[in-house]
């Protein structure tokens, strides 16, 4: 590989807290070699060919913490081929996928495929999550050690909660003694029981079940309290709810945990399901104007650490039935910056915010080198035009799954190059 | 008798003549998505209608040739026979599919079942579904006019309309009309047609339900909440009672049924909040003994419970008419 000198470009990496005009240039082996203000045409050798970016933005590669993908046993929703296609599409150059497969990562010996299939066959970085239990039954937990020395990331049961507290609390003490860490999904069973939308106007008008926003609270609650005592690891997967917020200001500085949410939650609410709309059948639900509004104070109050795209491909069969019957899920993945930069452009959110809760936030909470422009890391990182205006269209989204939850939807900036380890692997 | 029908078959007639009067919609999926001018329209067609069904021919042609196809995902005796009749007064070849031994039993979408009747060119579908929101996944799907008999919890257009046509033919106006709506609101897609339409034509609407039966910001639909039956009797000169819908309730909702009975059944004596000439209405059917009192139920002064059935022929064929144009 030669060397490659990239110039003029905005950069933004938050861990290096860089937020400047500069050059990043990439060594014979992929790495970074220097990076920031310093380097520019003058202390270049003048032999040498380099890209001027023209003041376009250059971000590390993102780190997204909650992926679906179908392999194995549901590749017709998407396999690794396409969620590579798709993320790298948006700038995603690292995934932490989910363990709702079938069957599901909750053993030794499927590990080893998945890591063979997710090294055969993506190209982004995966980094797989196993079942914090064995088939995700919320009754034996899995063997964290022996899965986390096999490259396992995490542990979570993805869609499913923990329901009992007991097991709950033996789940943070085995995962303390490993150092694991535990992600939880937020949800109260009873309360949330046959609800598909948020509780409130919107379902009554509906005729829908609701999903009252104390399902979240309570299990956070309850497991912010077992914290205390069993102090893990932990991170709750996404929240929704204003609700949410004011929990976690209240015990920040009590425990040590981490929050994620997601970009539909930040960027929709209920309203938007209007005529039964399924593709925005999510869990958690849309909610409020106010719980959405109430999110992103939390994101500027660092109440909220990491942005994720809850990507979960579902085929349209699963979602050509009635509201009720309908799979729950968006696909999301290469739709996550582009949706995010909606935050910025309306005067939400600082940029830089943004891409602290996509690339730095989240590679700390996993403890990996990723989300980041360090010098001697992995040249991961992608070129993106903040303004360019484009449409999002469902025939047009490269994810084998076409359910995105923003159909028509009218975004504002564009990934234009994705580099992983120095290597373009997607231009526009 | 016959100068009634002659004079019946007259009007229908000239009705249908006058092309203009025509309805905003194509389908009728809820009472949420018709104009006051549409609902008048409606009720004034059925008026018609009401004296045609009280005569000894109570047949005639103006939907012959028209095919009508009854698709009940869910048990109904008097929705699904209403509906049957209605087309069959109007003269259209009625169909009402059997689901038990359908294809659906056998896993077909709705979907696929819409697209498969969809190729035998119905001029209209009468649809009732457990799920909210069936119907209006069905009319994107076909090219016919699609009339829900009730979908899920969310709306029961033809039963609002056929109250409201009950109230005006008693009261002769709906406007300015205290109205109270009883029991199991969450479950009920009539509740929430009912306060659609009725706040629509000038009725002060009252919610009474027990917490467990209320459905969350329903105040946000523009009704008064109360959970103590006597209060939201008050000055009531309609008293709307609803099924305890129990098939729908998988945990607790309620301690017992006489409990239930003690705080929200329809008593005489909670009858007394009321005006005095208040009337009775119920969807049915009815629990008796849970929900009402039987003596209440049966009280031809005061129930209009059988009026509402008779009418609601009257309200179907108005709407077959007016949505198969």
């Amino acid at each position: 590989m030669k060397k490659q000198y990239f110039l003029n470009a905005h950069i933004i990496d938050p861990k290096n807290l860089i937020d400047e005009i500069g050059g990043l240039i990439i060594d014979e082996n992929g790495k970074i070699e220097a990076v920031g203000k310093k380097v520019n045409k003058n202390n270049i050798p003048s032999r040498e060919k380099y890209i001027d970016l023209k003041s376009k933005y250059l971000f590390p590669g993102i780190v997204d913490m909650r992926v679906f993908v179908g392999e194995p046993g549901y590749e017709y929703k998407e396999n690794f081929r396409t969620l590579s296609n798709a993320a790298l599409s948006g700038g995603v150059t690292s995934a932490v996928t989910m363990p709702n497969t079938s069957p599901v990562i909750d053993n030794v010996s499927i590990v080893d495929f998945l890591k063979r299939r997710g090294r055969d066959k993506s190209k982004i970085n995966i980094y797989p999550t196993a079942s914090l239990t064995k088939n995700l039954e919320g009754k034996n937990m899995t063997e964290f050690g022996l899965l986390q020395n096999k490259g396992i990331i995490g542990f979570t049961d993805g869609i499913k909660t923990i329901q009992n507290t007991r097991l709950m609390s033996r789940i943070m003490r085995s995962a303390f003694d490993v150092g694991s860490l535990v992600m939880q999904h937020a949800e109260d069973y009873e309360l949330a029981e046959n609800g598909t939308v948020n509780d409130g106007i919107i379902s009554t008008k509906l005729g829908l079940q609701g999903i009252t926003d104390l399902a979240e609270k309570i299990i956070i609650d309850r497991d912010l309290s077992l914290l205390e005592d069993f102090n893990c690891r932990y991170h709750i997967s996404q929240i929704s709810s204003a609700k949410s917020i004011e929990l976690i200001n209240k015990r920040k500085n009590e425990v040590d945990f981490t929050t994620g949410v997601s970009i539909n939650n930040l960027s929709l609410n209920e309203n938007d399901i209007g005529d039964f709309r399924t593709f925005l059948k999510l869990s958690p639900p849309l909610r409020t104007e106010n719980d959405r509004v109430e999110l992103i104070k939390g994101i500027n109050k660092n109440l909220i650490d990491v942005i994720v795209s809850d990507h979960k491909p579902e085929d349209e069969e699963s979602k050509r039935l009635t509201f009720t019957q309908a799979a729950t899920g968006a696909s999301g993945i290469e739709t996550l910056l582009p949706l995010s930069l909606e935050l910025f452009h309306n005067g939400s959110v600082k940029l830089s915010k943004i891409i602290e809760l996509l690339t730095s936030n989240p590679a700390k909470i996993l403890k990996i080198n990723k989300g980041n422009l360090s010098i001697g890391n992995d040249a991961d990182f992608c070129i993106v035009d903040i303004y360019k205006p484009w449409i999002v269209k469902k025939e047009k989204l490269i994810s084998k799954s076409k359910n995105t939850s923003i159909e028509n939807k009218k975004l504002q900036g564009k990934v234009l190059n994705t580099f992983i380890k120095g290597v373009e692997l997607f231009k526009i | 008798m016959h100068s009634q029908f002659n004079r019946s078959i007259e009007f229908v007639l000239m009705a249908s003549l006058k092309k203009a009067i025509k309805i905003s919609q194509k389908h009728l999926l809820g009472i949420q998505d018709l104009s006051i001018s549409d609902i008048n329209t409606i009720l004034n067609e059925a008026k018609n209608f009401i004296s045609l069904n009280k005569s000894k021919n109570k047949k005639i042609d103006i939907l012959r040739g028209k095919t009508q196809i009854n698709l009940f995902f869910e048990p109904s005796t008097r929705t699904q026979s209403s509906f049957e009749l209605a087309g069959k007064r109007l003269g259209a070849d009625v169909m009402s599919m059997n689901i038990t031994n359908s294809a659906i039993k056998k896993g077909e979408t709705l979907i696929d079942t819409a697209m498969t009747l969809n190729a035998m060119h119905p001029d209209i579908i009468v649809i009732r579904h457990q799920d909210s929101g069936a119907c209006n996944l069905l009319s994107q799907k076909v090219n016919c006019a699609v009339l829900n008999a009730g979908d899920g919890r969310r709306e029961h257009p033809t039963q609002a309309l056929l109250d409201a046509l009950t109230i005006i033919d008693r009261k002769n106006t709906i406007q300015g009309l205290r109205i109270a709506i009883c029991g199991d609101i969450l479950h009920s897609r009539v509740a929430r047609s009912n306060i659609y339409l009725l706040n629509m034509l000038g009725a002060e609407v009252n919610i009474v339900a027990p917490s467990n039966l209320m459905p969350k910001d329903i105040e946000k639909l523009g009704v008064n909440k109360f959970t103590n039956m006597k209060k939201g009797l008050k000055d009531c000169d309609i008293v709307m009672m609803l099924r305890l819908q129990n098939e729908r309730m998988s945990t607790s909702f309620l301690s017992s049924n006489r409990e239930y009975y003690e705080y929200y059944g329809l008593t005489p004596d909670k009858l007394n909040h009321a005006k005095e000439d208040a009337l009775i209405m119920h969807p049915g059917p009815m629990n008796r003994g849970i929900e009402i009192d039987t003596k209440l139920a049966d009280d031809i002064n005061k129930s209009v419970i059988k009026e509402q059935v008779e009418l609601g022929v009257a309200v179907r064929m108005a709407c077959l008419k007016l949505f198969c144009e």
